[in-house]
């Protein structure tokens, strides 16, 4: 297989604040610099594109060297947090804008869909604006005159030809913009988040085509979404892009859990929890830290399935005079989709409330582990009756789990999909009818 | 830790192969090659030429949809220049009674309105290319000269539109009266045009790759072409200058259009071979250093619109 796409050593430099004042120093420098044959005076500056840190430079790289390449006829999925450069990267391969360094080669024709419709005009009826539309995508007339039908047909809008685009619902101008770059024969596909709109029927029909396309006529797509399940459908390959560098080329389905790791790191138990911000709740009472004991109630980072592990909750209170007596704290195990795996109040399982006053710690001891391995995020909730004290919204630690012998069987456990271990008998009996 | 000794398997291979690669030289064909910065007049025509459907489409954007959903439509393209030849006929004419060179003042102002029209227009809309269609410059490529080259286009239209109304009007005194000498100056009339679209266009691109990062220069421009047409004999005719003062003035190529089309249509004004070849001269630098300018500015201004 031939390489379509080659890229080496991208980087994109971009100029923190607001382009304006300093503009023409800058620009004047750069010239100067220039004209004696030096480089540009500000390459050499920039920070790492970390976008919770403070700005210590005007300029961040946006990439920063990145390098691959892209086999003909693969479906590439670029994954990544926001703001880690995926618009960027693509933006680049688009010709958008010009990389700061760095050179991409690339073979056959090729065509981007950063956004369905680009440059349709509301008071033009859908025929015109089919044929304005494939004409910015780089269709030829006779190309669309060829096409037209399908794309009205796979537009769903027959009955609106000649009606102005203005007079379309939403979901309609994206069906009409997404049909006619449906019918781009690029040998490249480059394609972003446009999924994102549209009805489910609308994306199925979309990933449906673009598998289509890809399966079929062999070509090579780049695909950029937050949507990990569609990137799992549609891409054999992933890249996940970090703090503007490439962090992992691999197969897209390990390229997708890494990045999930990267979201929710192991061993993050033990942070000073008081400084997160994202919470709500009164705050008379705030969680301070967590972490997990085993049986001998030693501090670990990891536990097996099976075994005995305490989930400990560090909490301080704000004002220690004042007496409550109505203590309710929950917690939830999530998988890393984020979905609540098991759920966990402490008045579910007591019969009396806490009654405390001034800093405290909660145990929850769980006896033998019921989930198989795997890294699954914790939220802890805590409220005095019915009022809520605190909540941090996003995971305050992790459950790392390794396999364990939950069932004592002294071999690893085999487990399909499921994620919750439990015990059962088994038996089997000759059955006569 | 599986997943970290892949990784460091995966990079390893791939330093081997891109070594490998450097010790071959690249002969391999690429279609297009995408680098921080193309050479100054390293501008594909070619590519201008395949995207030719597409400057027709934006032309006709911009002729259908000016006057989708009103009654009169197109005859709004007669209004204009009728209304601003009135007023030039009361204020300049009447009130001022600035001289016409004994040309009727209606054809007088109407030639040079129509004319002058056209070069602000062209100007004015081309010298905001990069910041009107940033948001789709932003999500598609094609090449962005297509865009002020359409805007000259539909302008060309809309210009030739109010131009055979001019020529109804210079046909209806040339058979009423005997004030006008038309001569085969006027044969000259489609280069002159075309001089006029280079000028405005030229002068437009050097400007749309200047107001993409420094906006202040949109608002020099707009009062700028207003106190421009004052520079060029539009509402008074070259002859009512002192001679410094047309020394200067002819140094305006405008001017030359101005006046050499008066001539040709109407027989007062000074047309010369020499006054042409400096026009045709400036609107060639004006528009290759345009070309150059916008060719650069087109790879970056969206980090900077």
């Amino acid at each position: 297989m031939s390489v379509a796409i080659k890229i080496e050593n991208i980087s994109k430099q971009y100029r923190l604040g607001q382009v304006g004042t300093g503009t023409i120093s800058h620009d004047l420098n750069r010239w100067w610099a220039s004209i004696r044959g030096k480089d540009d005076p500000y390459s050499q500056v920039g920070q790492v594109n970390q976008r919770d840190q403070a700005a210590q430079s005007d300029y961040v790289w946006a990439l920063k060297d990145i390098d691959f390449k892209v086999e003909q006829g693969e479906v590439l999925g670029i994954i990544g947090a926001n703001g880690a450069g995926k618009s960027t990267l693509l933006k680049i391969i688009s010709r958008i804008t010009s990389p700061t360094t760095g050179s991409i080669n690339i073979k056959g024709r090729i065509a981007s869909l950063l956004e369905v419709g680009t440059g349709m005009h509301p008071e033009m009826t859908a025929r015109e604006n089919i044929y304005l539309n494939g004409a910015i995508m780089g269709m030829k007339r006779h190309e669309i005159t060829r096409k037209f039908d399908d794309i009205i047909d796979f537009a769903g809008c027959k009955m609106y030809v000649d009606t102005p685009v203005k007079r379309f619902s939403s979901g309609m101008s994206v069906r009409l913009g997404f049909a006619v770059a449906a019918f781009l024969e690029p040998e490249i596909l480059i394609v972003d988040e446009v999924l994102a709109v549209g009805d489910a029927e609308f994306q199925n029909k979309a990933i449906g085509k673009m598998k289509d396309v890809s399966s079929s006529d062999g070509r090579t797509i780049i695909f950029v979404s937050h949507n990990l399940g569609s990137v799992k459908t549609l891409c054999n390959r992933g890249i996940v892009l970090n703090e503007g560098g490439l962090a992992y080329d691999l197969p897209v389905d390990n390229a997708v859990s890494s990045y999930l790791n990267q979201l929710n790191p192991v061993n993050s138990n033990g942070e000073d929890l008081l400084l997160r911000t994202n919470r709500s709740g009164s705050g008379l009472i705030r969680l301070a830290e967590f972490w997990l004991e085993n049986e001998n109630g030693d501090r670990i980072d990891q536990v097996q399935s099976g075994t005995c592990t305490t989930l400990v909750f560090r909490f301080a209170a704000t004002a220690s005079n004042t007496k409550m007596s109505q203590i309710n704290v929950g917690f939830s195990i999530h998988d890393k989709q984020d979905r609540s795996a098991i759920t966990i109040l402490y008045s579910g399982v007591q019969d009396v409330f806490f009654d405390t006053q001034g800093d405290f710690t909660v145990r929850c001891q769980i006896k033998d582990l019921p989930l198989v391995e795997g890294t699954y995020p914790i939220s802890v909730r805590i409220m005095n009756a019915k009022e809520e004290l605190d909540w941090i919204k996003t995971p305050i630690g992790t459950l790392d789990i390794a396999s364990g012998d939950y069932y004592g069987t002294g071999r690893p456990i085999e487990f399909g999909k499921g994620k919750t271990l439990i015990r059962g008998n088994w038996s089997c009996r000759e059955s006569k009818c | 830790m599986n997943q970290l000794s892949e990784t460091a398997q995966l990079s390893v291979s791939n330093e081997t192969n891109s070594g490998s690669d450097s010790d071959q030289p690249d002969n391999e064909h690429w279609d297009l090659v995408i680098r921080p910065k193309r050479h100054l007049l390293d501008i594909n025509f070619k590519e201008l030429w395949d995207y030719r459907d597409l400057l027709f489409m934006f032309v006709k954007r911009d002729i259908v949809t000016v006057y989708k959903q009103t009654v009169l439509g197109p005859i709004w393209f007669f209004v204009q220049p009728i209304m601003t030849t009135l007023v030039y006929v009361i204020i300049f004419g009447n009130i001022a009674k600035i001289s016409t060179d004994e040309i009727p003042k209606v054809l007088f102002y109407m030639s040079g309105i129509v004319m002058w029209n056209y070069f602000a227009d062209s100007f004015g809309k081309t010298s905001t290319t990069f910041t009107s269609n940033a948001s789709i410059f932003g999500k598609v490529y094609f090449p962005r000269l297509i865009v002020p080259l359409s805007v000259v286009t539909s302008g060309l239209i809309k210009f030739l539109i109010q131009f055979t109304l001019f020529l109804a009007v210079f046909a209806f005194y040339l058979i009423t009266t005997d004030l006008i000498q038309p001569n085969w100056w006027i044969l000259i009339t489609p280069y002159l045009i075309l001089l006029m679209a280079g000028l405005g266009l030229g002068f437009g691109i050097i400007f749309s790759s200047l107001t993409t990062k420094y906006r202040d220069l949109t608002f020099v421009i707009q009062f700028g072409v207003q106190l421009a047409m004052y520079a060029t004999p539009i509402i008074y005719p070259m002859s009512l200058l002192s001679e410094r003062a047309q020394a200067v003035l002819w140094w305006n190529p405008i001017a030359h259009l101005i006046e050499t089309i008066k001539y040709g249509f109407l027989g007062t004004g000074q047309a010369s071979v020499a006054g042409l070849a400096y026009t045709t001269a400036f609107t060639l630098v004006v528009l290759i250093s345009g070309t150059i300018i916008f060719n650069r500015t087109e790879q970056t201004f969206m980090d900077t619109v």
